[in-house]
């Protein structure tokens, strides 16, 4: 058994950012699945949203004007008081991102430079060209190396050791040993990231699997929002790389097959920068509606910005574009379909990250403070990782002292044991389905049942579908044994939290009888707050899912109905 | 020369044969076309010297070679084992070596390599664990020794000015993604295990150009010798082989210069920065 005073599980920003600021007072170390620098922050593109008002046409930004959109964004589900929290401390952080050596893109004046994104009323969006999530992943890894934090690189957290409400650390699966692994602490943060994988057409990395929400859910930690998956309106056709909306914040126009600007009949005065959850609705209906090209696609047109601008700001569009489309965005237009990007939804946390098990606390994609809602904004994830970060590591350090608990020994043997068990158990099974036959049924399911559109009929289907789905995966069978690099066994015990976390979704979806951000009934097309301005919390008792609601913190700004 | 064809020449293997027409959306409609993937394998339980496994594939879409791993994993042997994470090129997991080639696994499509037969090695210079996946620890230890983050103290409130031409100095060596493959392809680091490689000097150029750096110059003696940037033989082939273009032989060449600065300015009697 190994022993931390803290543990964070997941080395994207949000864990990093944890890590660095509890390393003074506490004894840390960081486990993550993949090593640090290849976390999916580095995926991030556009940029991180703070009202530093350096553009010459943002002078009027503000931290609170920034909250109203972020509120507005979010259709009114977030929790305004976090949101306000959020905002006030988003200019801090990037500053303090830029003095550890954050290279951002600069304005004539030298200070950072913002670009406009969905959805904001001034250039926020503070960019390093289109790779800023590369960059503030490398600057905050360098400053954990500098403060030497202990690393624990390509293990994989299989289990939290949960008991009475009190974490005693958790269990890994060590990739290079190939054997799993007991660590006691007296907090455990959770920075897993998001679940992309459960859909076939996501921007997310194969490493995305939704651990942390399924791992938090056995250990009695509710899933919050779960149903509001967001899609990003502008993925690359066939891969679903993400193509930045900073394409669009630099001027990248949509077209359908008609050579139509197609979001002024949608969003006449945001057009493009319209927020995600609009700009996707309105390519898919003008696909649907036959005005796509042939495969399902539209058109985002960056020519008219020249070759200049797209080299400066968009290498990195233009490159992706280049080695997996074959297409370069400087003489053709970039084909482009919705795919599943962001989990608004997440593991149940307050605005200090904290869940009701009371030393177990949660932050970035993973988590559902919320300040997201029903659909965030372009460059609020970044700024969300680096601040809750952060803000769970000041709660866990006010803690110093205060707390004198011990985690036992004899719980994470037993949950070793018991994890044991459970691997022997898959392995003895001579015959079954091999769990990639089961996750890909997931995927399409995810992307027919429960995408941009959604309808009873469809929703029904599927949660009938992931029952079936749950119930074929107590015959999963692995047909490698553990061992260095090994990985099968961990792929097998991940799918069995994203097929919950995909029924969860799918019977929240279903119960919500409106529409509000990313979530859009067809059979419910408008929002209803008098019925559904609350979060849907989901739990998981043996294998049942059971649905409560929580309401939504409105003390700041009134809810009003959504134009752009 | 038009800017495709620079970007042809930049990424070798990686562009279809003719890039205005055999886009992705052309690609579906070839058919299907059997691939043979002959992979080398290290590290079973049963032990044994390391030997090629063939595998074939159906191939029905355009797909990259990563995605025809992961696919082999999926429906023909989950022993396999390589490192993936991103598939977008941005991560720095799937480096290995393809037809001979050093070069990112999901950045390499089938369409665009002009065989059926693909192999696929683990990157040289590295100890294998298991088939494809390497060693990497090496590797980050040298990156650890340059002190890779700035050195800088500030109580501002705000940012630091920093202009855009005093940003694009360290441009290229911000784009490095600590792949791995400049290291594997650097015949002066096979020749002296303790050299530092192209990437982790890259790294330390990317710092001491930046505008905000305020390094103590002795930090820099370790890596004025042969472990450090007088161990390149300016060979390049670092500069061929980096996927993100990041040119490490300039950011060696860099901080010798730098380092010849200092010496000059020691030399003449001037306080050292």
């Amino acid at each position: 058994m190994i022993e931390h005073e803290v543990l964070v599980v997941g080395g994207g920003l949000a864990g990093l950012r944890a890590a660095v600021g509890l390393c003074r007072e506490w004894d840390v170390a960081v486990l993550s699945k993949v090593h640090p620098v290849r976390s999916h922050s580095g995926a991030a593109q556009g940029g991180i949203n703070a009202a530093l008002g350096n553009a010459p046409d943002g002078r009027d930004d503000s931290p609170e004007k920034h909250a109203f959109d972020t509120v507005k964004g979010s259709d009114y589900l977030a929790d305004q008081g976090a949101v306000a929290k959020m905002c006030a401390l988003a200019p801090e952080v990037v500053c303090e991102l830029e003095h550890w050596g954050a290279p951002f893109s600069r304005f004539p004046d030298g200070t950072i430079a913002q670009r406009p994104f969905g959805g904001a009323g001034f250039p926020r969006a503070c960019y390093a060209a289109d790779k800023t999530g590369h960059v503030l992943l490398h600057t905050l890894y360098e400053q954990a190396v500098k403060r030497g934090i202990k690393v624990y690189d390509e293990f994989a957290v299989t289990g939290l050791a949960v008991r009475d409400d009190r974490c005693h650390g958790l269990i890994a699966y060590d990739l290079k040993r190939g054997r799993f692994e007991g660590f006691a602490s007296k907090f455990c943060i959770f920075a897993t990231g998001g679940y992309g994988r459960m859909y076939r057409n996501s921007t997310n990395a194969l490493i995305n699997t939704g651990s942390g929400v399924g791992m938090a859910l056995l250990a009695g930690v509710p899933a919050k929002d779960m149903e509001f998956v967001q899609f990003h309106p502008t993925t690359l056709y066939g891969t679903n790389i993400l193509i930045t909306e900073g394409a669009r914040g630099e001027g990248g126009h949509l077209v359908n097959r008609l050579g139509d600007r197609f979001m002024a009949r949608y969003a006449p005065k945001a057009m493009e920068l319209a927020p995600r959850d609009i700009v996707a609705r309105s390519i898919q209906t003008e696909i649907d509606e036959g005005r796509g090209f042939e495969g399902g696609y539209g058109h985002l047109d960056l020519r008219h910005l020249g070759r200049d601008r797209i080299l400066e700001r968009l290498p990195g569009i233009r490159t992706i574009c280049v080695e997996f489309a074959g297409i370069d965005p400087v003489e053709e237009p970039i084909p482009i379909q919705p795919g599943q990007h962001y989990s608004m939804g997440g593991i149940d946390t307050d605005a200090a990250g904290r869940t009701r098990v009371d030393n177990f606390y949660a932050a970035g994609e993973c988590a559902c403070v919320s300040v997201h809602g029903a659909n965030r904004l372009g460059g609020n994830s970044l700024a969300d990782t680096v601040i809750f970060g952060r803000l769970v590591a000041e709660d866990i350090n006010a803690r110093k002292g205060h707390d004198g608990f011990q985690p036992k020994a004899s719980v994470l043997d037993e949950d070793l044991q018991r994890q044991t068990r459970r691997v022997d158990c898959i392995l003895a099974r001579r015959r079954g389905v091999p769990h990639s036959t089961l996750r890909d049924e997931l995927r399409q399911l995810c992307v027919e049942k429960m995408g941009v559109f959604r309808r009873k009929e469809d929703l029904s289907e599927a949660v009938a579908r992931l029952g079936e789905l749950r119930a074929q995966y107590r015959d999963v069978c692995c047909r490698t044994p553990p061992g260095p690099f090994l990985s099968e066994i961990l792929h097998v015990l991940e799918l069995d939290g994203l097929l919950s976390l995909g029924e969860i979704i799918a019977r929240g979806a279903l119960a919500r009888q409106e529409s509000r951000g990313s979530h859009f009934r067809t059979d419910y097309p408008t929002r209803d707050d008098a019925r559904w301005l609350k979060h849907t919390l989901a739990r998981l008792d043996g294998d049942q899912i059971t649905l409560s609601y929580r309401e939504v913190d409105v003390s700041i700004y009134e809810p009003k109905e959504r134009t752009y | 020369m038009s800017l495709k064809n620079a970007l042809t020449e930049d990424l070798p293997g990686t562009l279809p044969e003719s890039p205005g027409e055999a886009s992705s959306l052309a690609a579906d409609a070839a058919g299907p076309k059997t691939y043979r993937f002959e992979i080398l394998r290290y590290g079973e339980a049963s032990g044994g010297p390391p030997r090629f496994h063939a595998y074939e594939l159906v191939v029905r879409r355009k797909m990259s070679v990563l995605e025809s791993l992961l696919e082999i994993q999926d429906r023909q042997d989950p022993s396999l084992a390589f490192r993936s994470s991103c598939r977008g090129a941005v991560c720095g997991s799937c480096a290995m070596s393809i037809n001979g080639k050093l070069n990112l696994a999901c950045r390499v499509q089938l369409h665009a390599l002009s065989t059926d037969r693909i192999v696929l090695e683990p990157l040289p210079g590295f100890d294998v664990i298991r088939d494809l996946v390497v060693d990497m620890e090496p590797f980050w230890e040298k990156y650890e020794r340059v002190r890779p983050w700035l050195h800088a103290e500030t109580s501002a409130v705000q940012e630091c000015r920093m202009s855009e031409s005093e940003r694009k100095r360290i441009d290229a060596c911000v784009q490095c993604i600590l792949c791995g493959v400049c290291y594997a392809a650097c015949p002066a680091r096979t020749a002296n295990e303790a050299f530092a490689g192209p990437a982790a000097l890259a790294k330390l150029h990317r710092f001491l150009v930046d505008s905000r750096e305020d390094r103590n110059g002795h930090t820099l003696r370790p890596h004025d010798s042969q472990q450090g940037v007088w161990g390149c033989r300016t060979i390049m082939q670092c500069v061929r082989a980096c996927p993100k273009d990041v040119r490490p032989a300039d950011g060696i060449r860099g901080v010798r210069r730098e380092l010849a600065a200092r010496k000059l300015k020691r030399l003449i009697g001037r306080k050292t920065p």
